[in-house]
């Protein structure tokens, strides 16, 4: 399956032409949830940090908009950044800063992953084989 | 272990194994085949920032380019979470590999042999990484059967990369290249393998 074709067919645009014009249709919106911001104000979010909710899933506080209720909504259960972004079709970036407006306001917590330096724990090697093995 | 008087849920670790390749090699098939839940797809919107690091020759006047990552999840027992992403099928979208490749326990190159310089790149781009790989061979229907040996010549591999063939469609097969692959990955590492391992 392919993401549908650039709805935005090729214009008569200049390429000194900034981003986030009239023309950029799509690109808006998840930067509207974001209040304009495109970096999170802390926490790194790789792809496969895990995000856990605090909070039971109806709470709500100033501050927060439907799209953070939805992500404490869901990890309810232990969920991956990317698992988010895919459950909520937003982009990877958006996800980032509303993870960590929810961080900011201790709502969640986070596992980051292991950093590349520490990937000799054979203990995880035998592990993700057994986990394959069961399947 | 510290066991302090914190009371939040331990949460488990999460690992990630790379699936590359050409376009419709069948990166896709390999990540719903096994995992738990359907495969699900996570897309980063290019940036200024992107840009200008990045070659993307070609997109410049296309204002609202997004590059798509499918990926699925097999939870394992309760401490690990293993997460397998499939790279975009255009390589120049590099700064997405760099990103999946790093923290990555290693990564399955699938080879089409109809096309197989297609996963050239995959193959150029983990070795310099230095990103512990093996090459699996889809065998599409159709397709010629060719030995292994040829298709480690072809790809100019080193010998101690481990080439196989598989049917990314089939679980089994699947199993047996991403078991071999971590295999790898601890003798790429120098961690003591378990088991004997097929060469």
């Amino acid at each position: 399956m392919m993401p549908p074709e650039d709805p935005w067919p090729e214009g008569p645009q200049q390429p000194e032409e900034r981003w986030l014009d009239e023309h950029a249709g799509p690109m808006v919106r998840p930067y509207v949830m974001t209040s304009g911001r495109i970096e999170p104000t802390r926490g790194e979010f790789d792809l496969i940090t895990l995000v856990v909710a605090l909070a039971p899933e109806t709470a709500s506080e100033v501050g927060l908009g439907p799209e953070h209720l939805a992500i404490t909504r869901l990890c309810q259960s232990v969920m991956s950044v990317a698992e988010i972004t895919g459950h909520l079709d937003l982009p990877v970036a958006t996800v980032r800063v509303l993870l960590g407006d929810l961080l900011d306001k201790g709502l969640i917590t986070l596992q980051e992953p292991e950093p590349e330096a520490d990937m000799h724990d054979i203990r995880l090697y035998k592990a993700v084989i057994d986990g394959l093995r069961a399947l | 272990m510290v066991s302090g008087p914190s009371n939040e849920r331990r949460l488990p670790t999460a690992v990630k194994i790379v699936i590359a390749g050409g376009f419709g090699v069948g990166k896709t098939t390999m990540v719903g085949t096994v995992s738990e839940t359907a495969p699900l797809r996570t897309e980063e919107i290019l940036t200024d920032q992107s840009v200008g690091v990045d070659d993307v020759s070609g997109v410049e006047r296309k204002q609202t380019t997004t590059v798509a990552m499918d990926f699925g999840r097999i939870t394992m027992r309760d401490e690990y979470v293993l997460y397998l992403f499939g790279t975009p099928g255009q390589e120049r979208f590099w700064f997405m590999w760099d990103e999946v490749s790093l923290g990555a326990l290693g990564a399955v190159v699938l080879a089409d042999t109809r096309r197989l310089s297609e996963c050239f790149p995959s193959v150029d781009y983990f070795e310099r990484r230095g990103t512990p790989f093996i090459v699996a061979v889809n065998c599409f229907e159709g397709a010629r059967r060719f030995d292994l040996e040829e298709i480690q010549q072809a790809l100019n591999l080193g010998p101690n990369v481990p080439v196989m063939l598989c049917d990314a469609r089939r679980l089994d097969s699947c199993k047996e290249v991403l078991v071999n692959m971590v295999l790898h990955a601890m003798k790429v590492r120098g961690l003591p393998s378990a088991e004997p391992q097929n060469a």
